[in-house]
């Protein structure tokens, strides 16, 4: 049978798996969007391409799914730019299905003319640009392939408008993936879990340092497994949140730059570091060269290039975290409570010690930190958060006690501001079963208000939760600490009236001055079934994000938390 | 400490720009580099001469071969090998000199390609070293231009 180029592309998604889709129409992808018209593929019809991909990017991270994001050529595709970064710092699986004129055109400068591979060759796993009608289906198993195996991450898939619009005869086929160059990680070195294994029978502080690898592997149970058997303390990066429960007893919730003093107290303490799935990103460790001084160290992770990147370890084990954990946990027996006793003892002695804590504010403001209590207590740390970034994303990290894996969406890696509200609009279609709530900044939030609009167009109730100061305000903190308080340019006072602006788009506005209306506003922001609602929350100007390491300093040199 | 990669990758366009953009990104510094089809039309051979210590060539190797288009690499530092390098030089070259220039030529098995009024074009093949040498030895008659190809290198033995 005859297809048009685009009818193929439209096959082969809803041959991956793929029913829904985020999208932005343009020149380019006109014969895609003719061919949506009638296809089974869910379209949603963002306001912002950068909004398209931070919804397929928190798609696939409340799933477990490839996301996928269309774009048009040109601006439409760079557009995409920021949100491809962020999902490749992150190692996200999405495609990005991006128009390109006319092959007949490339390279002369044609109208709306990007060159999209060359642009985002250094932020994906890999990109293709399709040259025949005939490659399409060949490419896009290759792209789905690529970004859920091994290490996941973004591949851009640009498409030129003739290979689009033109029709050839063509079958689905059900060939293998075979690419030379890329092969999916199978098994891992057992002498080197045997040696893993030995290091922490042998370990009398040890500590669990786990990641994102985690919650991309489906490894939470193993974690746990190891972690109870062996009754190890457990802390997580920010991308690790959610992959062990915060509230458990062995949990020492978030290390490094905004992490407990416990969990940061213990990795400078510990004898034996069990990494799994995680970077040594410079936010997690301070001053490399003296993280987790006294320790061995395991590394586990998929990415070979991550071993020994950044620290020496002992013990690496390249492999999928949850297979590597499985086996160690095969080997392991159960330790008794009391061959741990002093350890924990000590930990136990430091989280009643230096818990986290905040002040009040002098003005009797809204602290920012008890919104975030508040969400917790009244979602039960059910809910799906996704964050906007800066002291906003640090709060709600710290203070919202992640129960389960893929239900803190933040841009980690890369920082996007503007990355929350088009997060929840993609979390909220992934998971329309769930609460959302985006707890944002004030000066985040306008990074990508245009998606209130999606929200509203799709019924979405997503709970924006703005934690309004008036500041740029983890910049604002850095003036404060290390500029001698020059604030400069941080001041965002001018800003709109956030529950006009809501109510403009037809969305639910509310404003909250004081303390005690903090609950009655989250509560009856919670029992909007249709629609989006913005709490503008007027919180503590000058509150600050503690205990905090400064930059380049040891994990347990940190200010302020101390109350 | 220099080392010879030997790079295998599919012969598809972009595969320079990502190995190249790879380089640049993470800060390794390419000290010559040179590429060409193999005996398989599908593959290509990059041959790799890179600066760095044990740790930065396995985060170089190990950052390669998460090229999708990167297939096999191989440290010939680390093996018997053959390395060639192919120089061409235009040297100044009068009449009182061209003996001398003939002599130097032939100690290093050198040839000359092409014979101006005032100048020649000498042809050199050989390893590094050699390439070196002969540039060291011609630069007092006054080197015109020159251009060097870049490394490229061969296990020796049976092994591929």
């Amino acid at each position: 049978m005859k297809l048009r180029g685009a009818e193929i592309l439209l096959q082969c998604l809803q041959r991956e798996g793929v029913d829904t889709i985020f999208g932005y129409p343009g020149g380019a992808v006109l014969p895609i969007y003719d061919a949506l018209y009638n296809s089974d593929i869910r379209h949603i019809l963002v306001r912002h391409e950068q909004g398209a991909v931070h919804a397929a990017d928190a798609y696939a991270r409340v799933t477990g799914k490839v996301g996928v994001c269309l774009s048009t050529s040109g601006p439409g595709a760079t557009n995409l730019v920021t949100g491809i970064a962020t999902a490749n710092m992150d190692s996200i699986p999405i495609v990005c299905l991006t128009g390109q004129v006319a092959t007949s055109l490339i390279g002369r400068d044609a109208f709306q003319e990007a060159d999209i591979t060359g642009i985002t060759l250094p932020i994906t796993k890999h990109n293709y640009l399709v040259e025949r009608t005939e490659d399409i289906e060949q490419v896009v198993r290759e792209a789905f392939y690529i970004a859920r195996t091994n290490r996941p991450g973004p591949v851009v898939i640009d498409l030129p408008k003739d290979i689009m619009e033109r029709a050839i005869d063509w079958t689905p086929t059900d060939g293998e993936v075979n690419i030379r160059g890329y092969r999916v990680m199978k098994g891992f070195n057992h002498g080197q879990v045997i040696t893993a294994v030995d290091l922490i029978q042998k370990a009398r502080k040890p500590v669990i340092y786990a990641g994102g690898g985690i919650i991309a592997s489906n490894a939470s149970e193993e974690l746990r497994k190891l972690a109870e058997s062996q009754k190890i303390p457990v802390t997580t990066t920010l991308m690790g949140l959610g992959s062990f429960p915060a509230d458990h007893t062995l949990s020492l919730g978030m290390l490094g730059m905004h992490g407990t003093r416990y969990a940061n107290y213990a990795i400078g303490e510990c004898d034996l570091l069990i990494a799994v799935g995680v970077r040594f990103d410079d936010r997690v460790t301070g001053k490399i060269e003296t993280f987790a001084p006294h320790a061995k160290v395991i590394h586990i992770d998929i990415d070979a290039a991550e071993i020994g990147k950044n620290v020496a370890v002992h013990v690496p084990i390249v492999g999928d975290v949850g297979e590597v954990l499985a086996a160690i946990n095969g080997r392991l027996s159960p330790v008794e409570e009391s061959q741990r006793q002093d350890w924990l003892a000590t930990i136990n002695l430091w989280k009643q010690q230096y818990p986290l804590c905040y002040g009040s504010s002098a003005e009797g403001r809204i602290m920012p930190q008890y919104v975030i209590e508040k969400i917790y207590e009244l979602t039960k740390g059910e809910a799906i958060i996704t964050t906007e970034v800066g002291q906003n994303q640090m709060w709600a990290a710290q203070y919202y006690k992640f129960k389960h894996p893929r239900t803190f969406i933040t841009s980690g890696g890369l920082g996007t501001m503007g990355f929350g509200l088009p997060a929840a609009v993609g979390a909220k279609i992934a998971r329309p079963d769930m609460t959302v709530i985006d707890v944002a900044g004030d000066g985040s939030i306008q990074m990508n208000i245009q998606e209130l609009g999606t929200a509203v167009q799709y019924n979405l109730p997503i709970i924006i939760c703005i934690l309004n100061n008036q500041y740029l305000g983890m910049v604002r903190q850095w003036q404060s600490l290390f500029y001698g308080g020059r604030y400069s340019h941080t001041d965002i006072s001018v800003q709109p009236d956030f529950v006009k602006l809501a109510e403009a788009y037809g969305a639910v506005g509310m404003r909250v001055t004081e303390v005690q209306d903090v609950e009655k506003a989250l509560q009856a922001a919670l029992q909007v079934t249709d629609r989006p609602v913005i709490i503008d929350f007027w919180v503590e100007r000058e509150a600050n994000v503690y205990p905090m390491v400064p930059p380049g300093a040891s994990l347990n040199n940190m200010l302020g938390g101390d109350c | 400490m220099a080392h010879t990669l030997s790079v295998t990758v599919e012969n598809k366009p972009g595969v320079l720009t990502r190995v190249t953009t790879l380089f640049r990104r993470r800060g390794y510094n390419i000290e010559s580099l040179a590429v060409g089809t193999t005996e398989d039309p599908g593959i290509s051979r990059m041959t790799i001469v890179v600066d760095g210590d044990d740790r930065v060539i396995e985060q170089v190797t190990k950052q390669l071969y998460k090229l999708v288009e990167v297939i096999k690499i191989v440290d010939l530092t680390e093996e018997k090998a053959v390395e060639r390098e192919l120089v061409l030089i235009k040297v100044k070259a009068d009449a009182n000199v061209r003996a001398d220039i003939v002599q130097i030529v032939d100690i290093f098995r050198a040839r000359i390609v092409d014979i101006g009024r005032n100048s020649l074009i000498i042809e050199a093949t050989g390893d590094s070293g050699k390439i070196d040498a002969i540039e060291d030895s011609l630069k007092p008659f006054g080197i015109i231009e020159l251009v060097r190809t870049g490394k490229v290198a061969m296990v020796r033995g049976g092994a591929k």
